[in-house]
This record gives structure tokens, C-alpha cells and sequence, in this order.
């Protein structure tokens, strides 16, 4: 069951660098894998991972089989203004989750 | 410093071999009686210095430890938990002098490996032909931001038996019903891997027993542990409700400490505790370091056929210090290390080539009083390092008979080993 969490600093200082966390529950198979009969175990990743601040994309990553299950990925951005943070994560099998979170830059 | 010592009753007994030896006239007798030096009274020095004597009695071994009496790590999850006295922890060096070995009642500063010397604290020194590093763990007070020395007695890791045991079974008993206790738990390599979950029921045993009311948060670097299943499903079966883990994939990773505050600082939260039992990540002892005997990962790399140290000649090294693979850092495995150590050494001293040991773990974990279980293994080197040759853990749907049994077993393996090692 996929779950998100958020690390965003609820307050910043107008041009304060900030660091922000995410992480994501996933299985992360790499699609390199054998089931004891030796059938695959078919791909199953994320593909890629998105952050908007206020409707502007300011990070994204695109993600392949080595990495590990439940992607951490934290990144700096400034805190410019007040308003909202969206995340976004694609993947395979049509994998498809959102989160968000706001900050008060002061 | 020069040193001078009083003759002891060996180096009469070495003059006299080496008189012996020349009236023989077989002058390499007049060398046999190699010098082997253990740091480290712990399980794994203890019964390595005990069986270097017993395997071969003209062995000179002296045994380095400052501390007179030694307090055992097992089983002090009952004390913390008021099950159990400290005393019983406790085990003096007695019988190891009795067996013959030289028992040096001081710290190890100093490793002179080219001279094959270790300086003491108190200045002397000791040669040796080999040496043996048993130095335990020692806590890696700069890996956790907030966590030194100072924070440890407001925030204990009672991680090594002792003082920091009593600090934390006085904390829970100060504190109030309702309250929570938070147990900060590293991600590996550990000694004990299982030891804080093993905390946590029996912290849950006192806090149901004495303070209804209160919980337990698991905060850990880890998803998966050792014999997690039976684990919680003996807290659900025993503390329904009262203990709470957040693993590594919810966030459970703990990043900073304020010890002013009682804060612990995870990735994606913060959280206050009335107690707070961080266990902060680990290293080889000290004096491993500064022997030059770990390398980058705090750790020892060996051969683990011989225990010797794959960086440095003439030394070996045994018990939690050691990478030793898929054996878990524990009191049995560092007790199993010590022997098959000490018969690669007097191996090695006889030109004879080392035998390939098997080594036996057991590692007891108890939830309640009369409620134990276990994970037995045997572990051989594969591939130049050791792998579970096989391994077996209680079944996860065993009667309270059967914990029961565990938990008669769990004493009768404590006394064993204690007994190996001191008495």
C-alpha cells in the first residue's frame, strides 16, 4: 500500500535554503528477478519523481531498478514565498501518487 | 617509559626452563614459551585467554582489562526491567588468574606492533609474540548529532552493562504512569541485533505491571529485524497496545537528539519522551583504532579461519570488534570466537596448520518472565568470510510450554557461559 511522507519546514525565512524530505513506500522490483520456476518477476519501479513549489517545478528525478525499496530523496530548494509544495511519483503499472505540503515564508 | 617489575613466580618458572633447556641442550625450548597477550575481559578475551592455557600450559598469557569485575551484557534487559540485580551481572577474574593467566588490572592505551609492545595506562608495558584484540564495542559519540558522552547520562544507551543499566531502570522508575519511553535503535552493524526489541517487552513487562498507563516508541534505522515475527507477536499476545515501532521506511530513522529537551529528531518527525534510550551507532573498542586493526567502517577485518587481522601481522581479533559476517555480534559467538582463536594461535605457534572452526551461536530473547525464545546457529567461513552453515529459531506458534522451557533454558545457557568465561 503506498504511503508518502513529507519533511517540509513549516516556516522559512525569506531566502533561506531549505532542505526538504520525502519518502516513498514502494516494492522497488528491479525486474531482474526469478521466481523459484524461473518466470520473471516483472518490473515494478517508480520511474519518476516531481516537486512543484507554487505551480513551478523546482526537482525532479527519474529513478531505475538499482535503486532500493522505499526511495528516500531529499533535496534544498530557497524558500521564496508562502504557498504550497506538491510532490508527485510515476511509475510503473500505472503507479501514480501525490502528496503536498505548505510553508509560511516570512 | 622504562619499567622495571618485581619477579613474578612465572619468570622464576621461565628462568628455570630456560636452565632446564640448556642442560637438555636443545636451545629453541629455551624460546618455547611464547608470550600471547589478551585486551579485553570480556566474553570473547576471557575464554579465549582460558583456552590458550588450557591447550597449551607453557603458554605465558596475560589478560588486559582495567575494570576488577566484569558486568554481563546478557540478561541486563531484566535488570533494567527490576527482574534482576546488577550483582548478578557481575564476575571477578578470579578463576581466570587461577587457570594461569597473568591478569593485568589496566587499560590498554597503546599498541606497538613493530616492537610488539602495549603501553599501559599506568605507563609499564607488555611484549607479546601475538596478540589477541577483544576490546568490545565503544559508542560512536559523533555519528548522531546531539548524542556525546555528556547526553548518555540524560539519555542513556545502557548498551554496555554497568552504570548506564542502573540509569535507565531508575529513570523508568521515576517516571510517571502515562509517560513514554522511546528506544532509539541503530542500523546495523550492532552488537546484539536483537537486544532492543528484547528491551522493549521486557520494558512493557514493568510498565504494565508497575505503570499501566504508559507506552513504548520504537524509533528504528531498521525495517526488518531478528526473529521479528515472534517478537510481535508476543507483544500483541502479552502488551497488547503498548509498544509502537516506527521502522526505517515510515520514517523511523533518528537524525538528532536534544538532550536539553528529551527531543528525538527522525526524518520526518520530532518526539518528546519521558525517557529516552538511545542506542547510538557502534565501533570496535577503542584501542582497536589506535592498534590500527579497523579500518574504515570502525570495524576489524580477519581471516576467518584464524581471527587474525587481515591489516596487521601478529594480531588477532575476536568478538563484537570483528567483522565476522553473518555471525551476530553476541556474547556466545565472541565466547565460540575466543576458543577457536585461541586453538588457530597455538596452531600457528606449533607450525601447524589451522583448523576450519564451526562455530556455535545462541542467542535467547525473553519477552516476560517464563516467556523466551531463541535463534540457534552454526557458522563456518565461506568464501573468505563466516555464513550460517545452519541456522534455527523457536516456531513462531509454540506453546507457553514451550516458552517456558526457553525461558529455564535461556538461565541454564547464562550460567554456562559464564561459567566458561569466569567461573
Amino acid at each position: 500500500m503506498p504511503s508518502a511522507l513529507i519533511n517540509v519546514p513549516p516556516k522559512a525565512k525569506r531566502g533561506d535554503v531549505i532542505e526538504i524530505k520525502t519518502l516513498m513506500s514502494h516494492i522497488m522490483e528491479t525486474g531482474y528477478r526469478h521466481t523459484a520456476s524461473g518466470e520473471v518477476v516483472p518490473r515494478d519501479i517508480i520511474t519518476s519523481f516531481a516537486c512543484r513549489y507554487n505551480g513551478t517545478e523546482i526537482f525532479r528525478a527519474d529513478l531505475y531498478p538499482a535503486i532500493a525499496a522505499n526511495p528516500f530523496i531529499s533535496f534544498f530548494t530557497t524558500a521564496t514565498e508562502s504557498g504550497k509544495f506538491e510532490f508527485e511519483w510515476i511509475g510503473d503499472k500505472g503507479f501514480s501518487e501525490t502528496a503536498s505540503a505548505s510553508i509560511t515564508v516570512e | 617509559m622504562a619499567v622495571t617489575r618485581r619477579p613474578t613466580r612465572r619468570d622464576v618458572v621461565r628462568s628455570a626452563a630456560a636452565v632446564a633447556a640448556v642442560t637438555l641442550a636443545c636451545p629453541s625450548l629455551a624460546q618455547a614459551s611464547p608470550r600471547v597477550a589478551v585486551i579485553g575481559g570480556g566474553f570473547g578475551g576471557a575464554a579465549c585467554a582460558r583456552a590458550l592455557r588450557r591447550l597449551d600450559a607453557g603458554l605465558q598469557v596475560t589478560l588486559i582489562e582495567p575494570n576488577k569485575i566484569f558486568t554481563a551484557c546478557p540478561f541486563s534487559n531484566e535488570v533494567i526491567a527490576g527482574l534482576r540485580e546488577l550483582t548478578e551481572q557481575q564476575f571477578t577474574y578470579d578463576k581466570v588468574a587461577a587457570d594461569g593467566v597473568t591478569v593485568a588490572a589496566q587499560a590498554a592505551v597503546k599498541v606497538d606492533n613493530q616492537a610488539r609492545t602495549i603501553g599501559l595506562a599506568d605507563g609499564s608495558t607488555i611484549a607479546y609474540d601475538r596478540l589477541v584484540l577483544a576490546p568490545g564495542i565503544d559508542m560512536r559519540f559523533d555519528a548522531l548529532p546531539g548524542y556525546d558522552e555528556a547526553a548518555s547520562q540524560k539519555m542513556p544507551h545502557a548498551w554496555k552493562a554497568g552504570e548506564q543499566t542502573l540509569l535507565l531502570r531508575k529513570q523508568l522508575e521515576a517516571m510517571d504512569d502515562g509517560g513514554t519511553v522511546a528506544i532509539a535503535v541503530p542500523a546495523a552493524p550492532l552488537r546484539c541485533p536483537p537486544a532492543p526489541y528484547e528491551r522493549a517487552g521486557l520494558i512493557a513487562h514493568y510498565l504494565k505491571t508497575k505503570k499501566p498507563r504508559s507506552k513504548i516508541l520504537i524509533l528504528d534505522a531498521k525495517d526488518n529485524y531478528s526473529q521479528q515475527k515472534l517478537f510481535e507477536n508476543a507483544w500483541k499476545e502479552l502488551y497488547p497496545g503498548m509498544i509502537e515501532r516506527i521502522a526505517l521506511s515510515q520514517g523511523g530513522r533518528v537524525t538528532s537528539i536534544d538532550p536539553g529537551t528529551n527531543e528525538i529528531v527522525t526524518d520526518f518527525g520530532n518526539y518528546t519522551a519521558q525517557v529516552a534510550n538511545i542506542i547510538p551507532p557502534q565501533k570496535a573498542g577503542r584501542i582497536a583504532e589506535i592498534a590500527g586493526a579497523a579500518d574504515h567502517t570502525g570495524w576489524c577485518p580477519i581471516d576467518p579461519v584464524t581471527f587474525a587481522s587481515k591489516l596487521l601481522p601478529n594480531i588477532h581479533v575476536i568478538g563484537d570488534a570483528c567483522i565476522a559476517g553473518g555471525i551476530p555480534k553476541s556474547a556466545s559467538a565472541a565466547s565460540a570466537q575466543g576458543k577457536a582463536c585461541a586453538a588457530a594461535i597455538v596452531n600457528a605457534l606449533a607450525g601447524k596448520a589451522p583448523d576450519t572452526p564451526r562455530l556455535n551461536g545462541a542467542c535467547y530473547n525473553t519477552v516476560a518472565p517464563g516467556y523466551a525464545f531463541s535463534l540457534r546457529g552454526i557458522y563456518q567461513p565461506k568464501d573468505g568470510q563466516y555464513a550460517e552453515a545452519e541456522v534455527v529459531t523457536s516456531p513462531v506458534d509454540a506453546s507457553r510450554e514451550v516458552r517456558q522451557r526457553e525461558a529455564d533454558e535461556a538461565l541454564g545457557w547464562f550460567k554456562a557461559i559464564t561459567g566458561d568465561a569466569f567461573g
